[in-house]
Formats: structure tokens, C-alpha cells, sequence
């Protein structure tokens, strides 16, 4: 099966492409990242800022189920060109990420159907890989938690 | 992909690019160098396989990233479904 989600993250490059096509009219995926009640629910983030127009910052903020904030981002938009095209830069705080540049583009495949590249630049060839490797980290991170789980009910 | 279906020599493989041989062997060489492909002898021929085990390591790598933006992507596309009668 066709895998809709795609990622080209060529070796050795500080760059990633990830391309997506979605079952919606383009205005309705633009939408999707324009306002901030719906990124909060897609994103699973709470979203503090977000001023979508050139020069225009936006924060973001997730927060563990004990309330305390696990993870913060921003970022400035630096081109802002609506159901076509949003340029912008996004930061991790308090990780060693640096910051990337990422460039959305929005396409109009069909009337009920559009696609989403995404272009991220990374600082260097090492802080991309250690981001494409985050989530496998977590995941592992997340079994061992488990794992501390069930072995802290059997003593 | 070419060597996916079976083994293949480097002229077999290079008869189907529009690319010079030596070209092609280069790339090849690379390719065996990073456990990508396997080499084996038939008498004076060497012929060119898969490892798809390593091939599966590489993709393995970025799959949980993937999975995550597939994820994430199918959530907006569900939320957003719902606007579509609005």
C-alpha cells in the first residue's frame, strides 16, 4: 500500500521534505494551520500565540497530565501567503536543536483534495538526525516507562 | 529496484540506465560498501543482490518520525472533514 505520509530525508543532507496528500479542498488544509483552536486539537498542543502574517510570531506549549510544561516551541513567520505558502522558522526551547527553517507549501490537487510539502532545514546534518531520531526515542523511552510500571506493581 | 526481483551484474544493471558503465559500477561500489547491496561470484561474474535486511534498518530509521507526521496528518484530516458540510 501507498504510504500518504512520505519523508525524503536524504544521507549526509541538513535538509527534510515531507509531502502529504489530504482528502480535504486546499482552503480547508490551509485552515488547518491558520487557527489556533484547530491546530491545538490536530497538534495536541496548546497554542499561545500565533500571528499569522509576515513578521508575526507564534509560541506553543504542551504540558504533561500533571500540568507541568513538558515541551515549548516558536517561531517567526517570515512570508504568509494565504491557501498557498507559509515560511517560517520554528525553535524547541531548552533543547540543543537549534532552530529550523520550515517552508509549507499548499497545492490544489482536486476540488476535495490538496497536498502539504513540507521543507525543513535543519543547522547542521547532526541536529536533523537527532531530530528525525526523537521519536524513536521517545517510543523506547515510553516502553521503558512501562516496563518501570509493571515491574514497580509486581515488588 | 531493479535488483529487488533478482541478482544482477553490472552491465545488466547499468543496460538499463542511461548512464556510463563506469558510472554505474561507482554507484554500485558505493552501495556494497554501505551493506546496501551484496556481491556474489559466479565464476567470473559477480552479481549484485539486495540486502534487505540493511534496506529495512535504513527505512526503520526515520519510520517512527514518519509514523508520527502520519499520525498527526490523519488527525487533521478527520478534524477538518468535519468543517467540509459548514
Amino acid at each position: 500500500m501507498e504510504q500518504k505520509t512520505k519523508i525524503k530525508a536524504e544521507e549526509g543532507q541538513q535538509e527534510l521534505l515531507i509531502t502529504r496528500e489530504f482528502d480535504l479542498p486546499l482552503e480547508l488544509l490551509f485552515k488547518a494551520y491558520v487557527e489556533p483552536d484547530i491546530v491545538e486539537q490536530w497538534m495536541g498542543t496548546k497554542v499561545l500565540k500565533l500571528e499569522n502574517k509576515k513578521h508575526g510570531g507564534y509560541q506553543i506549549e504542551t504540558s504533561d497530565p500533571k500540568g507541568n510544561v513538558a515541551f515549548r516551541a516558536n517561531g517567526v513567520i517570515h512570508e504568509f501567503v494565504p491557501n498557498r505558502k507559509i515560511t517560517r522558522t520554528f525553535e524547541m526551547e531548552n533543547t540543543p536543536f537549534g532552530v529550523q527553517l520550515e517552508i509549507y507549501e499548499f497545492e490544489k490537487l482536486t476540488d476535495d483534495t490538496s497536498k502539504l510539502n513540507m521543507h525543513v532545514i535543519y543547522e547542521s546534518v547532526s541536529q536533523r538526525d537527532q531530530v528525525l531520531k526523537l521519536p524513536f526515542a521517545q517510543g523506547i523511552n515510553m516502553a521503558h516507562n512501562r516496563i518501570q510500571e509493571i515491574v514497580s506493581k509486581l515488588k | 529496484m531493479l535488483v529487488a526481483s533478482q541478482s544482477m551484474t553490472a552491465g545488466a544493471i547499468a543496460s538499463n540506465f542511461n548512464t556510463a558503465r563506469p558510472t554505474v559500477s561507482k554507484h554500485l561500489q558505493i552501495l556494497t560498501e554501505c551493506e546496501l547491496l551484496k556481491q556474489e561470484q559466479y565464476g567470473r561474474e559477480i552479481y549484485y543482490l539486495i540486502n534487505a535486511k540493511k534496506m529495512k534498518e535504513v527505512a526503520d530509521f526515520i519510520e517512527p518520525f514518519r509514523k508520527m507526521w502520519d499520525s498527526r496528518f490523519d488527525k487533521l484530516e478527520t478534524i477538518m472533514k468535519k468543517y467540509k458540510t459548514k
